[in-house]
């Protein structure tokens, strides 16, 4: 038998961690969505809830820790799959279409490479962005009451000021709406990785990664949608 | 009657294995709607041949879809344009008159071209070879109904039994992934009683030989399934995943 290292390696042992680190990962994504609508909470509620995940401390490194592991082995492992395709057909066809029936070839499945790099382009970007803040000036402090008065960074003020700038928001929006096409095949895809069979079951499971895939990335379009159109002073913002 | 047409051929030339290759192009003038797309190919040949000209190299053995040895990726579609059919029983009463028809041999570094449109699939053979039969004694045959099976495990190892080894899967797949034939292979021995016994060194082997073969891995595209001339189902690669994960977990 291979070992655990050299099985992960193989071709099903690749695909198999895929599917692992992305179930990881929509999991997270469901996390940080709820994280992010607490700006739409009372007046506070944001800045509690960015200054909480700070205070965890050490817990929150290794959480960080865990995340960068995650998408790195995941984008890694979808490099390394792409750079096999074109060791496997060093020669392409002239003519290729697909023969469709029970075929999952796409839009979406076939630019997984494309969208992961740009997701993984963003994802940098956007760490240096909001969380160190190093596009912007000083989003300053805040006093949070509710949170027995600790001085805390304002970072709600730094989101509504930022996702005003159109191309902020509208670059943030593209970059969202790429991320639907990934996860349309990608949450699909990853159960059947892990040993999903196609039949009646794979078929809503193939459905539910769509709505999955909309409603999530519809709930983060949302943020600086709204912000932008009602220049931050929309109703649903708390002041 | 029957129909009469005219048909734009482009077709993959190449003269052995370290050939560059190039596309050639011919319009046959009386393709009857009644023939075969290897028909179709034997008329070409024999017109080339009355000219003067080298033939186009193909393989076939017997035009019936059941010996996997035609395999021709036509318009960009392994087998052509229909599904569950070998391009042996592809008719010409599938194309219109004045179609253009390209025909191009399976594209993979793990199937060699050897002539033309014909290419080397002995890494199937080497997959076969690492652990794709039962070695364990079985006894001489013993009435049939004598080991007690359920229907559906029975059934699920015929479906995948019904693998005729075209390569058409990989033809198709965008990654040049050998998963379906591989994963079928394992899947119908695995499922049954003789086979059972030596699941977990078969499935590690075969997978492994596959990976050696330098085949791509598989992103669930499924075409392999849409192309396949018999319908074997993706569920096969799932099948070989389940098996391999469980042989490593279980050390076996």
């Amino acid at each position: 038998m291979p070992s655990l290292i050299k099985a992960l390696n193989s071709q099903v042992g690749r695909k198999f961690m895929t599917g692992i680190t992305g179930i990881g990962l929509m999991l997270f994504l469901i996390g940080h969505l709820a994280g992010n609508l607490t700006i739409f909470g009372e007046s506070q509620a944001f800045n509690v809830y960015t200054h909480t995940l700070e205070s965890l401390g050490p817990l929150l490194y290794v959480i960080e820790a865990g995340l960068v592991f995650f998408f790195l082995y995941h984008a890694i492992l979808g490099i390394s799959i792409w750079r096999q395709k074109k060791k496997a057909r060093p020669e392409g066809y002239d003519t290729y279409q697909t023969k469709g029936g029970p075929s999952h070839q796409s839009l979406a499945s076939r630019s997984m490479i494309i969208s992961g790099t740009v997701l993984l382009v963003f994802l940098v970007f956007h760490i240096m962005h909001f969380k160190y803040g190093l596009f912007s000036p000083d989003e300053g402090t805040v006093i949070l009451e509710s949170a027995g008065g600790v001085e805390a960074r304002d970072l709600r003020a730094l989101v509504i000021a930022e996702f005003q700038n159109p191309l902020i928001a509208f670059g943030y929006i593209a970059v969202m709406a790429l991320a639907i096409l990934h996860l349309a095949h990608g949450a699909w895809s990853a159960f059947t990785s892990l040993g999903m069979k196609h039949g009646e079951t794979s078929k809503k499971v193939q459905l539910g990664a769509y709505i999955f895939a909309i409603v999530l990335m519809l709930g983060f379009i949302f943020i600086p949608l709204y912000i932008f159109l009602t220049g931050g002073e929309g109703s649903l913002i708390a002041y | 009657m029957s129909k009469e047409m005219t048909i734009h051929l482009k077709y993959w030339k190449q003269n052995g294995p370290n050939d560059t290759g190039h596309f050639e192009e011919y319009t046959l003038d009386n393709v009857n709607e009644h023939m075969s797309f290897l028909e179709m190919l034997d008329v070409l040949n024999e017109e080339l041949m009355l000219e003067d000209k080298e033939p186009v190299e193909f393989d076939y053995d017997c035009r019936e879809g059941i010996c996997g040895s035609c395999n021709l990726v036509i318009n960009g579609q392994a087998h052509g344009p229909k599904q569950r059919v070998a391009v042996c029983q592809l008719h010409m009463r599938n194309y219109n008159d004045g179609d253009h028809v390209t025909i191009e041999p399976p594209r993979a570094a793990a199937f060699p071209v050897i002539k033309d449109l014909v290419v080397d699939r002995s890494s199937f053979d080497r997959i076969i070879e690492a652990g794709g039969y039962v070695s364990v004694k079985t006894g001489s045959a013993v009435e049939a109904n004598a080991i007690p099976i359920e229907k559906e495990k029975s059934d699920a190892a015929f479906d995948y039994a019904t693998c005729i080894g075209c390569g058409a899967c990989v033809a198709a797949c965008p990654n040049a992934s050998a998963s379906l034939f591989t994963g079928a292979k394992i899947a119908h021995l695995n499922k049954l009683p003789q086979g059972e016994v030596e699941r977990s060194n078969r499935v590690v082997a075969m997978v492994e030989q596959m990976e050696e073969e330098g085949f791509g891995d598989c992103s669930n595209f499924a075409e392999c399934e849409a192309v396949c001339p018999v319908g074997i189902s993706i569920s096969a690669i799932a099948e070989m995943r389940k098996d391999y994960m469980k042989a490593v977990v279980s050390g076996e």
